[in-house]
């Protein structure tokens, strides 16, 4: 194996009650890479995902994870248990023995220190989304795996929320795994996506892999009607929906 | 006439002293169980367990009648079973919880009345009644000590589990990637919740367990901000909830279960009002 590679995984098969959900899946994650694994509804992404974490174990084929391995897991959109009085910083202390101080700056880096003392139920679904980033970093993973961290956030929230997931890859030059069920808008700075039906469909560089016969007999059709429309916008919306201004500070063009 | 029925007086006066110091102490040995445990009970949605148990507790005094054992054990041993049958048979998943858990609740009561009559048939002169709303004013010596020891074992197991029942309540995916066994922490706590059965079977009886499981840690919720607080309020508002309640029991003479859960429940209602009222 090259010693910059993570993860891999080797001609995995899944079955389950004579089903098969996957079928001969290789792909593996190098140090500061970013891998987007999208594919249709049912297409065995949270299956295979599983087994790259270790919580469940293929029928066929080998998974290798480097040695050292710390995993940072980012489940898919939830809302947490309300019946639970829970701050965000409880929730965070979860996941291992930390310092406060370490909260603080792991929440100040995914850009949500304000909320460090509220209750985890009455947060903004994108800010969960912060939160839950918040806690796998905490355990300083060499691989971030983030389940459909885009869902239902709107387009200029993905924006922000790529931009922060390139910095945090760039900070902590760990390798980062994500699922994505939108086939046509995946993150710019994707070194790799891996087009997954069951078996892996196509590979390669997010530019390439659109012309791929395959991958246009999977979701070709899905594009008629439909247009990628790039927004080209004068201001940022903040994380609480504020407005800013991004070619004048100054033009007071600030609301809450 | 006042010599002689003087010290027949004084020894009733000593008597009616001891048990209610034995029923308080039950009832607040009890209350610490129930009012943490409910937490979780309340968290992960188990109050239809908690009424299996509390249904399948019948058949365990039955028979704990018939061998001549304290009914506390009887109880024990049946919901360990219980626990232990439900736990396997949820692997399975062809069937939803809690229709396992109807066919399971309904069986063993069904079970535990036939048992009993036969009992009370062979000459057993077992009072059902104190069974189903609790005898907490004839819990002897023999079983405090029995409550209490169970008290114990299951406070300290609980405390042991604390992180990994909060981890697994929160979020099971997540305690699972942090490598907490999520099986293994369910299935504890379900044992752990069959002994607090058997621990309340005498004191409020099969029918209002769940009662003092769910009331206090719901009313707790509405002021605490943290799990740990939330379970100490519970805790807190399940002891009012008997001192009170035995306390109105001997003052208007009411049966003290009811009245145990009737506090519980007013606790209940009072700081929604208090709590809306602020708010």
């Amino acid at each position: 194996m090259e010693n910059n590679i993570l993860l891999a995984a080797e001609n995995l098969g899944l079955s389950l009650q004579g089903k098969t959900i996957l079928s001969d899946v290789s792909l593996s994650l190098r140090e500061s890479e970013i891998v987007t694994l999208i594919g249709p509804n049912g297409a065995g992404k949270t299956s295979l995902i599983r087994i790259l974490l270790g919580l469940s174990e293929a029928t066929e084929g080998q998974v290798y994870r480097r040695a050292d391995l710390s995993i940072g897991y980012v489940p898919q959109r939830t809302s947490i248990n309300a019946v639970l009085p829970l701050r965000v910083q409880d929730f965070l202390q979860l996941g291992g023995h930390y310092k406060d101080g370490e909260i603080a700056r792991v929440l100040a880096e995914v850009g949500v220190s304000h909320i460090m003392d509220s209750a985890i139920q009455k947060i903004s679904g994108g800010e969960l989304q912060r939160v839950l980033l918040a806690r796998a970093l905490l355990k300083q993973p060499n691989i971030l795996v983030l389940d459909e961290p885009a869902q239902g956030v709107d387009i200029i929230g993905q924006q922000a929320l790529y931009k922060l997931i390139t910095s945090i890859r760039d900070n902590h030059a760990c390798g980062i795994l994500m699922v994505s069920h939108d086939l046509h808008l995946v993150m710019a700075a994707t070194d790799q996506v891996v087009c997954l039906n069951t078996h892996v469909c196509c590979t390669g560089h997010p530019d390439h892999i659109s012309e791929h016969p395959e991958y246009l007999k999977l979701f070709g059709n899905a594009l008629d009607g439909m247009a990628v429309y790039s927004h080209h916008h004068d201001h940022e919306h903040e994380l609480n929906g504020a407005i800013v201004c991004t070619h004048h500070k100054e033009c007071g063009h600030h609301r809450g | 006439m006042v010599p002689l029925s003087a010290p027949i007086i004084r020894s009733v006066v000593i008597t009616v002293d001891d048990f209610i110091i034995n029923a308080l102490l039950a009832g607040v040995g009890l209350a610490l169980l129930a009012g943490s445990l409910g937490c979780v009970v309340v968290w992960r949605r188990m109050a239809y367990f908690g009424d299996t148990l509390a249904h399948s507790a019948l058949l365990g005094v039955a028979l704990a009648v018939s061998v001549e054992m304290l009914p506390i054990f009887g109880v024990a041993v049946i919901g360990v079973a219980l626990a232990s049958l439900l736990f396997l048979l949820e692997q399975r998943q062809e069937l939803s919880t809690d229709t396992l858990l109807g066919i399971m609740a309904h069986s063993a009561l069904a079970l535990g009345v036939v048992v009993l009559s036969i009992a009370q048939r062979q000459g057993s002169n077992v009072d059902f009644m104190a069974y189903l709303f609790g005898d907490i004013l004839a819990v002897s010596r023999e079983e405090l000590v029995w409550i209490y020891a169970g008290a114990v074992l299951v406070l300290s197991l609980f405390a042991y589990l604390w992180r990994d029942l909060l981890s697994i309540s929160v979020h099971e995916e997540l305690a699972r990637t942090d490598g907490v066994s999520v099986t293994r922490t369910r299935f504890i706590f379900m044992l752990l919740l069959a002994l607090t059965v058997a621990v309340a079977i005498k004191v409020v009886g099969a029918l209002l367990i769940t009662a003092l499981l769910i009331i206090p840690a719901a009313s707790a919720r509405l002021y605490s901000s943290t799990p740990l607080q939330m379970v100490v309020l519970s805790v807190l508002f399940a002891v009012l909830s008997v001192v009170l309640g035995l306390a109105s029991s001997m003052q208007w003479d009411m049966p003290t279960a009811p009245a145990i859960v009737l506090a519980a429940a007013a606790l209940f209602f009072l700081s929604n009002l208090v709590r809306t009222h602020h708010s």
